[in-house]
């Protein structure tokens, strides 16, 4: 595969001094799904507004299929399609009309068959005719898509597809993704749930504070990421963790009285039932159980350990 | 040069136009329609004639400017306001096209809107009022290079709006006392000498004098004043907006 956006000691200082973005490094595939993980105000949407046009950035360059962001900024955008996170729609015009121009402002023709394709594609057909406002908010992100679709970009880039929508819309955005790369289009796409990184994404980025943290393959990461933990409160306290039970490394505090349990999620075996049934042959009654995932928080603290 | 996207924000805009035309037609025809009534041939039947005009037939050229600038600041002001409200402007910044075919697009669909509406005012004053053209070519050509330099004043402070208040706040606060203290409704030599010397700064009475020649072939002042004036203001608004852009100043950071 070779690279299509390929970014170099990208820097943004804003005017206020404030350093969104720290010399990042970055080189995207062509036809994968990359997703930009991290916190609010990491950096992400900095990054993607400087690849498409938004903003300029301090230092570094940014090519995209070749052609630099800057300088020849008419071959590079031709490539990039951006789906912005706020929905930012002229209210009072159609659908297709809000297509159209689009398309027109990528210096391209008129093309009644691409449009309804794109529309169909995106369930948005039989609403072609309606006023933007008149859509719920599912269909104003995917009018959104769509205009970001009609001129035939190489590359998309979503800035937080999903960021406050329900549950079943999320899996829609989801699905609608997953057929845009079989497609043949190159996704980028800025999150901070771990989970839609998971769900959808060959590679992960992770950013925090303006840095480029580490990309790797999903799988590679999900295996770091994946810990997770139970709390498990006694009824009565603790005088030693029995032998029978140093198999499974748990921690005790005598505090809360609390012993935590952590295992991999994205293991064949989590160990659980075992250490259950271990328990109660040590006679060990237990008040309540709780498990949780390393939040996101936590990973990040790992990862900038691991780095240091 | 993307002429595809200069054709696409200009239809946009005109579609615009069209869709809010009670708006943006009716209502300049109507209150000048108005103007004609009481100005024209109400109060204009006791004035006497300046310089060979009817009063009604004087008045003609002034507010038929006092539409056609405030329409072009207005249209040209929120035709880049709003995108900029809604937020939709990010699709300008990441599509491939220059400045040049922003302003273009933007201006140019300003300044045929309110070319056209200064057409239908004229149109409409034919309604109420005798009057000849007696250089029509440069009537039209008077027309549309007010129509375009007052589009691009009104572009940047739709650049530089930051609230719908600012941007209602020049054609409102600055143009309207302008156009009125331009000679709209007398004569330069009407004004005693002291006020006659403070209108000379007025720009506006630069256009609505040029404006009445074009139509009387009498006027205040030298036509050819009046042309460089026009040219003046319209290469200072083209610098402002080069500047403008090229130094990202309230468009990017």
């Amino acid at each position: 595969m070779s690279s299509i956006v390929s970014i170099e000691n990208l820097s943004k200082r804003y005017d206020s001094g404030f350093e969104a973005l720290k010399s990042v490094n970055l080189e995207i595939q062509e036809g994968e799904i990359l997703a930009l993980l991290g916190p609010n105000g990491a950096g992400k949407t900095t990054l993607i507004s400087i690849i498409c046009g938004l903003v300029n950035p301090s230092s570094g360059a940014v090519r995209v299929g070749g052609f630099d962001v800057v300088k020849d900024f008419r071959e590079a955008r031709s490539l990039i399609g951006l789906v912005p996170q706020e929905i930012a729609l002229e209210p009072f015009q159609t659908v297709y009309d809000a297509l159209r121009f689009t398309r027109g402002l990528f210096g391209k023709r008129h093309d009644a068959g691409l449009l309804k394709s794109i529309l169909e594609k995106l369930s948005l057909w039989d609403k072609k005719d309606a006023k933007t406002m008149e859509l719920s908010g599912g269909m104003k992100r995917r009018v959104l898509i769509a205009k970001a679709l009609c001129h035939e970009p190489r590359v998309l880039f979503l800035d937080e597809p999903t960021a406050g929508v329900d549950v079943e819309l999320r899996k829609e955005m989801w699905e609608v993704v997953r057929q845009l790369k079989e497609d043949g289009v190159t996704i980028i796409l800025t999150t901070h749930y771990i989970d839609e990184a998971e769900a959808i994404a060959d590679r992960v980025g992770v950013i925090r504070n303006g840095e480029l943290l580490l990309v790797e393959k999903k799988e590679a990461l999900m295996q770091r990421m994946g810990q997770r933990q139970m709390r498990i409160e006694l009824i009565k306290p603790l005088d030693a963790i029995p032998e029978a039970l140093a198999r499974y490394n748990l921690d005790y505090s005598a505090e809360d009285r609390t012993l935590t349990y952590s295992y991999e999620a994205n293991g064949e075996r989590t160990g659980i039932a075992s250490l259950f049934a271990d328990l109660s042959k040590a006679g060990i009654v237990l008040r309540d159980v709780e498990t949780r995932q390393s939040s996101l928080e936590d990973i990040f603290v790992g990862l900038v350990e691991d780095k240091s | 040069m993307n002429f595809q996207a200069v054709k696409s924000i200009y239809s946009f805009e005109m579609a615009r136009f069209f869709r809010t035309l009670s708006q943006s037609l009716i209502s300049p025809v109507l209150s000048t329609s108005l103007y004609f009534i009481v100005f024209g041939a109400a109060i204009g039947s006791r004035i006497e004639e300046i310089d060979g005009v009817s009063y009604g037939a004087f008045i003609v050229p002034g507010l038929i400017m006092l539409s056609v600038l405030t329409q072009s600041i207005s249209n040209a002001s929120f035709g880049i306001y709003f995108p900029k409200f809604l937020g939709s402007i990010y699709e300008l910044h990441t599509a491939p096209v220059s400045y040049l075919e922003i302003v273009l697009g933007y201006v140019g669909a300003a300044a045929t809107k309110s070319a056209l509406i200064g057409l239908v005012i004229l149109a409409t004053a034919e309604f109420f009022i005798d009057y000849e053209i007696l250089h029509p070519l440069a009537m039209l050509a008077f027309l549309a290079l007010t129509c375009i330099s007052f589009s691009l004043f009104g572009f940047i402070i739709g650049i530089w709006s930051k609230n719908f208040e600012q941007l209602q706040m020049v054609p409102l606060l600055v143009i309207t006392p302008l156009v009125f203290l331009g000679g709209s409704f007398y004569s330069i030599s009407m004004l005693p000498p002291f006020w006659q010397t403070v209108t000379m700064f007025n720009p506006v009475v630069y256009l609505i004098s040029g404006f009445r020649w074009a139509f009387f072939g009498t006027s205040d002042i030298n036509i050819g004043l009046s042309l460089a004036m026009i040219a003046v203001f319209m290469v200072i608004c083209l610098g402002i907006i080069g500047w403008t852009f090229k130094t990202g100043y309230k468009i990017k950071t």
